[in-house]
């Protein structure tokens, strides 16, 4: 059993026992999982030395028949894109069973078993090697999220749980579709297999035939990521999801959707995706400024927070959809970047309802005099998701931004606009929520960071740090697997009419980050 | 046939289940009027035994394949698929009835031997390779099914859903028998590989036009059975009537075996001009699924409901009967086999809440039972889970086999419309699961008894068949590949 395979079963069986475990007993089922979810990412880490050696090629790579007719194969491997995301979700999976702590008091053993179903869920789609195999996780994947809004949430949480399944459903059936056609066609789900045979010749797919497929795909992606206009579940889900619900499904299920962009859609259907790039990019650009405009006006802070993942999660798209070098670096560290500060902010936002019992701004202000530390953790965050330098989603953005510019430059400047306002939203809330006057409310229900509390928060802080002055632990790995990519999306015939100077495509082994981030 | 024809013993082995079925059967009625009430008990065992007496055999007679009675039947690994299949739902709902009939008073060796004899009209169906063999497995099986449905006498639904049924129901196969009739008068036969040869042959092939009428009487009566479009609009009503584990066992059963008789006559004797039967197909099988989710989505009873997913369900069988394959045909006999295990569980559990008299049988009912019992609630979720087609769930691979099924033929809007109606009916299966889950019990409602042993039985062997169909398809799929090799 490989390394990988530890961190993908563990939390399945881990989920089966919580299931067992005596139910009257919530503090053993929140320990059980609590070090579950730690020994899973203390070991998903061990991946990072094997990956970051060889981020080409498919590490701790497994594949076993799963069944013969139809050739379904457990494969399964970690790369230079994946490997990242998979860590992502181990290590907020025990951030979010420590919010969750207090909070959730009723079916406990059911809320931490989901919890570990979920992880399995994720990282089962994120080294998927099969597309059958990554489409069963998928859908797994929505059985947790599903439950955790309907049982867990706030109010309208039926509501919201539902229109959340219902919308991912949609939208993975045309997948379903999609990939049975592709097995007829193929004889096989497995991805390097079919790569290969599209390299070689053996399978070739017509120009329409190759546009309905990739559709198929990526409505399913698009729903998830979201991509405007597909996004209106996102702030039911969001706004009335548990903390620990919300910040899984912003920092880990959104990125399935632009994981499966970049690592199914664009080797599979390079000429589709570069014949509806221009789309596609207009929708995340609509979706960078509505989702940040919107943004704005929200009274709710945890709808804020959503609408501002409509706004980042545009650029994650236009980076991808900028074909070169930039653009899709960018886009693979914006995925972590959000992860990392949106996770953040909803759990400060949970810290925040569990004080006042309320999400509505107006119900707050003048924090920072009864909460200082919170209130700073929550500045720095917000100052991270706003994209000041040395901080984590600055880079991103950069190099998101500087894609587009080389793709096509009035994207760039719809997408800077996109960067002003999340200034404008996210500063307006840090003031009317922690400065002015402060109610009687909030001074009689404030309390300072607790030690668990700290806890939580700090690895996440620390993180948006690192990442911003740090790049070049990160980035190394996903730039050699976004070249592979690249190259076979760039040298399939088409050719897009504002495509980047040759210099740029054909540059595929590059100097390190540093000296481009240096030299900006 | 010649007048002194006597069944050689092989024949007799392979027709064995039938006749052990019967006799059982016939021996319960004769048990019933000499036992005390006290004795009565053992009655289900008996017949429970006896099912899987006949099962076992049914797979004996399996290893000597061929025909009997003058290719009346035909012995084969099609028919035995479907034998097994059907009376394994014979036995669950058995299983699912006894604590029932206790609740309802009406236990009786009866009804046992009803569900007997119903099982052996499916088997005949199954068997058959003769469209008057088709028949009478279909009134035999359906006579049955009629007095089922009105068993509980004083019960005025249950009353009514038996004289819709019945009356319905023989309409139906009248314009079946009317059609056999035409199929004799055309091709000078009955016998179903006799009008394969007809059909096959070119030198005398029979009119069109007089084919195409006497086949379209006989799929009249055949998608009545199978509650497909236009001819589902009795399904609700008799469903929600009939007692609990008889509406199992209707929505299971019988339709497992006329799809069985379904598959034959398509697939096999009318093969040849399939160019005909295709067409009708496609719309119904669209119709019928359109139909049975959209119909699903504004009930509150749950019966009713299961019955529109059931009529929804048979849309999805009919894409894969389009198709018009042997993956096609594979994929209808997994379909049958998921559907039979998650349908029989979650009327189970029906069975089990509903109580005595059937009082707590609408979708508020269930609220809550997530707290109130778990395990109940946790199965019922593996069920509806897998009707929705979550993967590792059976009813995942039958939608899948069907779909491939479809596109392997090229059925690409067909395809289309039955993913989506995939997602239109998470919908209402998502209902159930929110009331159990989200929504507390309201106040002052009684409490649920534990449930009987018999439900516990079928509840456990129901999921575990649902888990082991989500994992390992190729365990049933295989078996299906061998029987449907028949087709070319």
């Amino acid at each position: 059993m490989t390394l990988l395979e530890l961190v993908l079963l563990i939390p399945a069986a881990g989920f089966l026992v919580a299931l067992l475990l005596p139910k009257g007993n919530p503090k053993l089922v929140r320990n059980f999982a609590l070090a579950v979810s730690l020994v899973v990412f203390l070991l998903s880490l061990g991946l990072i030395g094997a990956v970051t050696a060889d981020p080409q090629h498919m590490q701790f790579e497994r594949s076993i028949q799963w069944m013969q007719s139809p050739a379904i194969r457990y494969h399964i491997g970690v790369d230079g894109l994946s490997l990242w995301l998979v860590i992502l979700s181990t290590l907020l999976t025990p951030i979010c069973i420590l919010v969750s702590w207090n909070s959730i008091q009723k079916n406990v053993s059911l809320f931490y078993a989901f919890m570990l179903l979920l992880l399995a869920g994720v990282v089962g789609v994120f080294v998927s090697l099969d597309l059958f195999l990554f489409y069963v996780f998928w859908e797994i994947s929505l059985v947790p999220m599903y439950f955790l809004i309907g049982i867990w949430g706030h109010d309208k949480r039926i509501y919201a749980a539902v229109k959340f399944f219902l919308y991912t459903m949609a939208g993975s059936v045309l997948m379903l579709g999609a990939i049975i056609w592709l097995y007829v066609k193929s004889g096989s789900f497995d991805i390097p297999f079919i790569l290969d045979s599209l390299g070689k010749g053996r399978l070739t797919l017509g120009a329409s035939e190759g546009l309905w497929l990739f559709l198929a795909f990526f409505l399913a992606f698009a729903i998830k990521v979201p991509l405007f206009p597909l996004h209106t579940w996102l702030p039911d889900a969001h706004g009335e999801a548990p903390t620990a619900g919300s910040v899984m499904l912003a920092s880990v299920m959104l990125k399935l959707g632009t994981y499966g962009i970049v690592r199914i859609c664009l080797p599979l259907f390079p000429d589709a995706a570069k014949a509806s790039a221009n789309w596609i990019v207009v929708l995340a650009l609509i979706g960078i400024v509505y989702g940040a405009l919107v943004a704005m006006v929200q009274p709710n802070m945890k709808r804020l927070v959503a609408y501002s993942s409509v706004s980042h999660l545009g650029f994650v798209v236009l980076g991808i959809f900028s074909f070169n070098h930039f653009g899709m670096d960018g886009a693979v560290y914006q995925m972590l970047n959000h992860g990392v500060s949106t996770g953040a902010l909803f759990i400060l936002v949970g810290f925040l309802y569990e004080r006042r019992h309320s999400l509505e701004i107006v119900d707050y202000g003048g924090v920072a005099t009864v909460a200082p530390w919170l209130t700073i953790l929550f500045v720095i965050t917000s100052l991270a998701s706003i994209g000041l330098p040395l901080l984590n989603n600055f880079v991103g953005e950069f190099l998101v931004l500087q894609g587009a510019a080389v793709a096509n430059f009035p994207w760039a400047i719809v997408a800077a606009l996109g960067v002003i306002l999340s200034a404008v939203y996210m500063l307006w809330l840090v003031q009317r929520t922690f400065y002015g006057a402060t109610p009687a409310a909030v001074k009689s229900h404030f309390t300072d960071l607790s030690p668990r509390e700290w806890a939580i928060i700090v690895p996440l802080v620390a993180l948006m740090l690192w990442m911003g002055v740090g790049s070049g632990s990160f980035l190394p790995a996903v730039r050699s697997s976004n070249d592979q990519t690249l190259n076979l999306v760039l040298k399939s015939t088409y050719a897009r009419q504002s495509s980047p100077p040759a210099e740029l495509v054909g540059r595929v082994t590059r100097p390190d980050l540093k000296e481009s981030a240096d030299a900006r | 046939m010649p007048g002194n024809y006597m069944p050689s013993a092989a024949e007799l082995f392979r027709f064995s289940p039938e006749l052990l079925l019967t006799a059982a059967g016939t021996l319960l009625m004769i048990f019933e009027a000499i036992t005390s009430p006290k004795q009565k008990r053992s009655l289900p065992v008996f017949a429970f035994l006896s099912l899987l007496a006949a099962l076992a055999l049914a797979v004996a007679a399996s290893s000597d394949p061929g025909p009997a009675f003058n290719r009346m039947l035909q012995v084969d690994g099609f028919a035995t698929f479907f034998r097994v299949l059907v009376m394994a739902i014979g036995a669950v709902t058995i299983l699912i009835s006894t604590n029932y009939l206790k609740q309802a008073e009406h236990e009786g060796g009866e009804f046992y031997s009803l569900v007997l004899f119903s099982v052996v009209g499916q088997c005949l169906m199954a068997t058959a390779n003769e469209l008057i063999m088709i028949f009478i497995g279909i009134e035999v099986s359906s006579i049955a099914t009629y007095v089922l449905a009105g068993y509980l006498r004083d019960d005025k639904r249950n009353n009514e859903a038996a004289l819709k049924y019945f009356l319905l129901g023989s309409f139906a196969t009248a314009f079946l028998l009317y059609g056999v009739a035409w199929i004799y008068g055309t091709t000078g036969t009955t016998n179903l590989s006799g009008v394969r040869g007809v059909l096959l042959d070119p030198q005398n092939a029979p009119n069109a036009i007089l084919i195409s009428v006497a086949l379209g009487l006989v799929l009249v009566g055949l998608l009545f059975k199978v509650s497909a479009v236009p001819f589902q609009s009795w399904a609700p009503d008799v469903y929600q009537g009939a007692p609990a584990p008889v509406t199992a066992f209707m929505a299971t059963g019988p339709k497992a075996a006329a799809f069985a008789a379904f598959l034959r006559i398509t697939m096999w004797a009318f093969e040849p001009v399939k160019n005909h039967w295709i067409p009708v197909l496609w719309f119904t099988a669209i119709a019928t699924m359109i139909v049975g989710n959209f119909a699903a989505l504004r009930q509150s009873n749950v019966k009713r409901l299961l019955a529109y997913s059931s009529i929804a369900h048979a849309g999805y069988v009919l894409v894969a009967l389009t198709a018009a394959s042997k993956t096609g045909t594979e994929a209808a006999m997994f379909y049958m086999v998921s559907y039979a295990a998650m349908n029989l569980g979650a009327f189970a559990v029906i069975a089990h809440v509903a109580r005595k008299g059937e009082r707590r049988v609408e979708i508020d009912d269930f609220a809550g039972l997530g707290n109130r019992q778990p395990l109940t609630a946790a199965i019922f979720t593996v069920f509806l889970l897998s009707l929705i087609g979550v993967p590792l769930t059976g009813g995942f691979f039958a939608k899948f086999y069907v779909f491939k099924a479809a596109l392997d033929s090229q059925l690409i809007a067909l395809t289309i419309v039955g993913l989506l109606n995939s997602a239109v009916a998470a919908f209402y299966y998502l209902r159930l699961i929110v009331i159990m889950y989200m929504q507390p019990a309201p106040e002052g409602v009684d409490t649920l008894p534990e449930p009987s042993l018999g439900i516990r039985t079928a509840l456990v062997a129901c999921s575990l068949a649902t888990v082991v169909l989500g994992v390992f398809p190729s365990l049933v799929l295989d078996i299906a590949g061998r029987g449907a090799s028949f087709i070319r």
